[in-house]
């Protein structure tokens, strides 16, 4: 199948080893990876801080660049519901026909790495070996809007190696939420507190998710404390083999 | 003043609605669990483990041993001044007790009584609840006066008794004339550090029986 | 016309009134435990209805139908309780409200008054009215009168006093009821809560309460608790005032089987709450001899005008989305500034004074959706809140923010422009970058980098890697 890359633009610029994961996994799996580079941005930062006009020619920009695309996988699951819950309501409200009549087109063909794993292609052993103690993190958006359910879970039980172990508290938001981590620093700063403790408490080397953006955020926690523990791209984990290991 | 008020609010939300009504209405979706499956006996099996659960007392009795029932509970409890609403039925009461009668007292009476006794008009298993509906002479008590007693011993008779709160409210339906007055349990509070305390202003005891 | 929402108006922005809260571990500790609580009883019992999603879309179509033709429903609700021998008012505005419950009260020569919670009197500050009218209020319920006591705001719409403890609530008993040996059981201070407010209910000729539900069928009232002062409050006291928002009412009896499944379970997390009273007008023998209800609109007409948020005015109040969120986990409610707190404070304090304050509310949020998730009546809150932001912006012009919002699209909608200004930060970071990593950052990313370090930008972005890698092949 030949599968188009949506790599959003923060994977893009802040966390190109997990782009790099996704075509090596896909292309693992016998699929042909393609990324046109023309592409940039979903609009979530600008929709869900209040710029919606702004948002508006990126959700022009992607369709664009996307529109002779079959099959379209994005490994974040924010930008994922960015399109499924706004794109459709944003195309009407700008009175542009044409642009709703694609939207509406496109939109079925965008999938979140994990669902179009399990989904789309029917997979839940992907041959990833990982032999490391890793918890999951199951991000608002994933768990809300796409309704992913246990199939990132699915996904990493089938990994050799792997000693998965269960978060405490999984549906709750680490405290990012986009800009909401930049206006409610200190909010924001006492709910990744809680999240830190629920991940240091499964003693696992590494954390993971379906979005860099929560990745990050805990991450950027877990490293400023020292904790020793690592946040890694559910791609990188899936990606990983016996022959050629993430590290 | 006061039509001038009334006429600018209506005025205002015609206009909202005017410029942001979107879309054609719809029937509301009515495609939830109308009546339950539960045949009688499980019916009130649930009725009574939702009855314990909220603390209330429950005893189960055949019709025709109702009043003696209710002359055990009250020589049991130690019960003496005991009263009676407005058209309860005489013959449900036991001998050898003396029953005042609702018109006759007054709120400190209540204040001061052992226990009430009332019937009801339905009552739900899912929920645990009792419904009282504040006709006269229907023996179900005017509004205080299930509320000013510590105890409240209520009677239901097998046939009120409903599995699910739409099926109570089809049967009360004919009867919004009348002030009703749905009861779960004794009175309860949670308000400090979510700890249930029985009783603060309602009865504290709240004793059914049920009628087979 | 000026509508108020308590004192909402002065209140300092979300982010500032949170630094306080967030310093102090008892409360923390206190808004933790009881949300905590709350939360595991209402996924139980609403688990355990195998139709909570078709009650849920049922609610939420009745609110729907019942907002289109709004004013037929008031209109109809007016004629059938007054038709039982009510009295019905109708108030613009706080204020209005107010007057009209001051006037009703000294028709009748009484100086106090016994009051159900009601958060819509909170709303319209009538307490504050009445003491400047000569007449005092208690509050009956158990939590309001712990905050009426403490002079303290309410912090939670369904748990008043969530955010105090055993000990903190004796000590305000103590002192206020004159009760120096009094214990710190729960117990002991529900017995000296239910011996203090007897004699009210006996002597006090007037009482104030909400509404839960108007029906528009029967002119009939539902007023939902649990202590049994809301019974109190309506069946000894001659005259009876209830004040409720316009978007109380619903079309029928009947529809109350829909929202009496809801609200408890979502509320308190109990199947059913210990009472629920359903009354019409007057009723001779039975209550009091007087009965009015206040139509209060209050912006709310308002709220109605905005297509995407008017679902706001569906709310229940029944506090789930509260208990649920992440946010208001760790502030409690006083963050919020307002009466209603939370999510749904969020988003109906800001709307209710016509976005013209309260704008910090909006973006309280880190649209996790777990408000959404709960909420028995189905309002999007994410959607509302991120609506509410776009007005938000609207009126704020030309910002800093704005500018840099404006410019970071203008990057974002061609890849050329991306590339270069990906560039531009692989190589400006290094004054930040140790080993790696950011640990400060200034301006408005100090408060991330205070508490949190950021990986640096990675000297290859992904689009440069498939370059190369496509020149390779
Ligand atoms: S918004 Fe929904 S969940 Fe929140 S209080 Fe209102 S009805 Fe309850």
């Amino acid at each position: 199948m030949r599968i188009t890359l949506f790599i959003t633009c923060y994977n893009d610029t802040l966390f190109p080893e997990t782009g790099k994961a996704v075509v090596r996994l896909l292309e693992r799996l016998g699929h042909s990876v393609d990324f046109p580079l023309q592409q940039t941005c979903c609009g979530q930062m600008h929709y869900n801080t209040g710029y919606q006009q702004e948002a508006l020619p990126l959700l022009r920009h992607f369709v664009e660049v996307f529109r002779d695309a079959e099959v379209i996988c994005a490994p974040s699951s924010s930008c994922v519901a960015m399109m499924r819950d706004h794109y459709l309501k944003m195309a009407e409200a700008s009175g542009d026909k044409a642009l709703e009549r694609d939207t509406a087109l496109l939109l079925p063909r965008v999938h979140e790495l994990t669902e179009l794993l399990v989904d789309r292609l029917g997979l839940e052993d992907v041959g990833a070996y990982y032999p490391h103690r890793v918890t999951y993190h199951a991000s608002c958006h994933s768990l809300r809007s796409l309704c992913l359910g246990d199939k990132p879970l699915r996904l990493l039980r089938q990994v050799r190696g792997l000693e998965l172990v269960e978060l405490s508290n999984i549906d709750r938001c680490c405290g990012f939420g986009g800009t909401f981590a930049v206006k409610n620093p200190d909010v924001s700063a006492a709910m990744l507190s809680e999240k830190l403790k629920d991940v240091e408490d499964t003693a696992a080397e590494v954390c993971t998710a379906v979005d860099n953006s929560c990745l990050m955020h805990i991450l950027g926690g877990l490293h400023r404390q020292r904790a020793g523990v690592s946040a890694r791209h559910i791609a990188e984990i899936l990606a990983s083999t016996l022959e050629e290991p993430a590290l | 003043m006061a039509a001038e008020a009334k006429q600018q609010i209506l005025a205002r939300i015609r206009e909202a609605n005017e410029r942001a009504v979107r879309g054609k209405e719809t029937p509301v979706p009515r495609d939830y669990v109308h009546s339950g499956g539960l045949d009688a006996a499980s019916r009130e099996e649930l009725f009574i483990e939702r009855l314990r659960e909220y603390d209330a007392s429950v005893t189960v009795c055949a019709s025709a041993g109702l009043a003696s029932t209710i002359g055990v509970l009250l020589q049991d409890r130690g019960w003496k001044h005991v009263i009676m609403a407005a058209g309860f039925p005489a013959a449900a009461l036991p001998f050898g007790f003396e029953f005042r009668q609702e018109a006759e007292v007054e709120n400190s009476d209540l204040d001061a009584c052992d226990a009430v006794i009332t019937g009801c008009e339905v009552a739900i298993a899912v929920t645990g609840s009792i419904v009282l509906r504040h006709g006269v002479g229907l023996g179900q008590g005017t509004r205080r006066f299930t509320l000013l007693p510590d105890r409240h011993l209520c009677v239901v008779r097998a046939e009120q008794l409903v599995e699910t709160v739409p099926e109570a409210f089809a049967l009360l339906e004919p009867f919004t004339n009348d002030p009703l007055t749905t009861i779960s349990g004794p009175s309860a509070t949670a308000d400090i550090e979510m700890t249930r305390i029985r009783g603060v202003h309602g009865p504290r005891f709240l004793e059914v029986v049920l009628v087979r | 016309m000026t509508v108020r929402v308590g004192d909402a108006a002065q209140a300092p922005p979300f982010q500032r009134a949170a630094l306080p809260l967030l310093e102090d571990s008892q409360l923390r500790k206190n808004v933790r435990h009881a949300t905590g609580v709350i939360q595991r009883k209402r996924a139980l019992v609403a688990g355990e209805l195998s139709d909570w999603q078709q009650l849920r879309a049922a609610a939420s179509a009745i609110k729907q139908q019942t907002l289109r033709h709004l004013d037929e429903y008031l209109l109809r609700f007016e004629a059938a309780c007054v038709a039982a021998g009510g009295q019905v008012h109708w108030a613009r505005d706080a204020d209005e409200a107010n007057a009209i419950v001051l006037a009703l009260i000294r028709s009748q020569n009484a100086s106090e008054v016994v009051k159900i919670k009601t958060m819509t009197s909170d709303e319209t500050g009538l307490n504050r009215a009445l003491e400047a009218g000569g007449v005092h209020p208690y509050e009956t319920d158990l939590a309001e009168l712990i905050v009426q006591m403490g002079e303290d705001r309410p912090s939670h719409i369904v748990v008043p006093a969530l955010h105090k403890n055993r000990s903190q609530v004796r000590e305000i008993f103590r002192e206020k009821m004159g009760l120096p040996g009094l214990g710190d059981r729960p117990e002991d201070l529900t017995a000296a809560a239910r011996s203090y407010l007897r004699e009210k209910f006996l002597r006090v000729p007037v009482a104030v309460c909400g509404a839960n539900f108007l029906l528009a069928d029967t002119g009939g009232v539902c007023i939902v608790e649990s202590e049994g002062n809301g019974r109190m409050c309506l069946t000894l006291p001659k005259t009876l005032i209830a004040i409720a928002g316009i978007e109380k009412v619903i079309p029928s009896f009947r529809d109350l089987e829909v929202f009496l499944q809801l609200l408890p379970r979502s509320a308190t997390g109990e199947r059913m709450n210990p009472y629920n009273s359903i009354w019409t007008g007057v009723r001779e023998g039975d209550g009091p001899h007087q009965f009015h209800v206040v139509l209060l609109d209050n912006g709310r007409s308002g709220i109605l005008a905005d297509a995407e948020a008017r679902q706001t005015l569906h709310c229940i109040r029944c506090g789930a989305c509260l208990n649920a969120c992440p946010v208001y986990r760790q502030t409690g409610g006083h963050a919020y500034g307002s009466t209603y707190a939370g999510p749904i404070g969020a988003i109906l304090t800001p709307q209710l004074q016509q976005m013209r304050h309260s704008q910090s509310l909006p973006y309280a949020s880190s649209l996790c959706g777990a408000c959404y998730e709960v909420c028995p009546v189905k309002i999007n809150i994410p959607e509302v809140l991120i609506h509410l932001r776009g007005r938000v912006v609207e009126q704020s012009g030309l910002s800093a923010e704005a500018i840099g919002m404006k410019a970071m699209a203008a990057v974002f909608s061609s890849a050329r422009r991306l590339e270069a200004a990906q560039r531009l930060a692989q190589r400006g970071q290094w004054p930040w970058v140790t080993d790696g990593w950011i640990r400060s950052l200034p301006g408005m990313f100090a408060g991330w980098t205070a508490v949190r370090d950021l990986r640096a930008i990675p000297r290859q972005s992904f689009r440069q890697w498939w370059r190369e890698r496509q020149h390779g092949r």
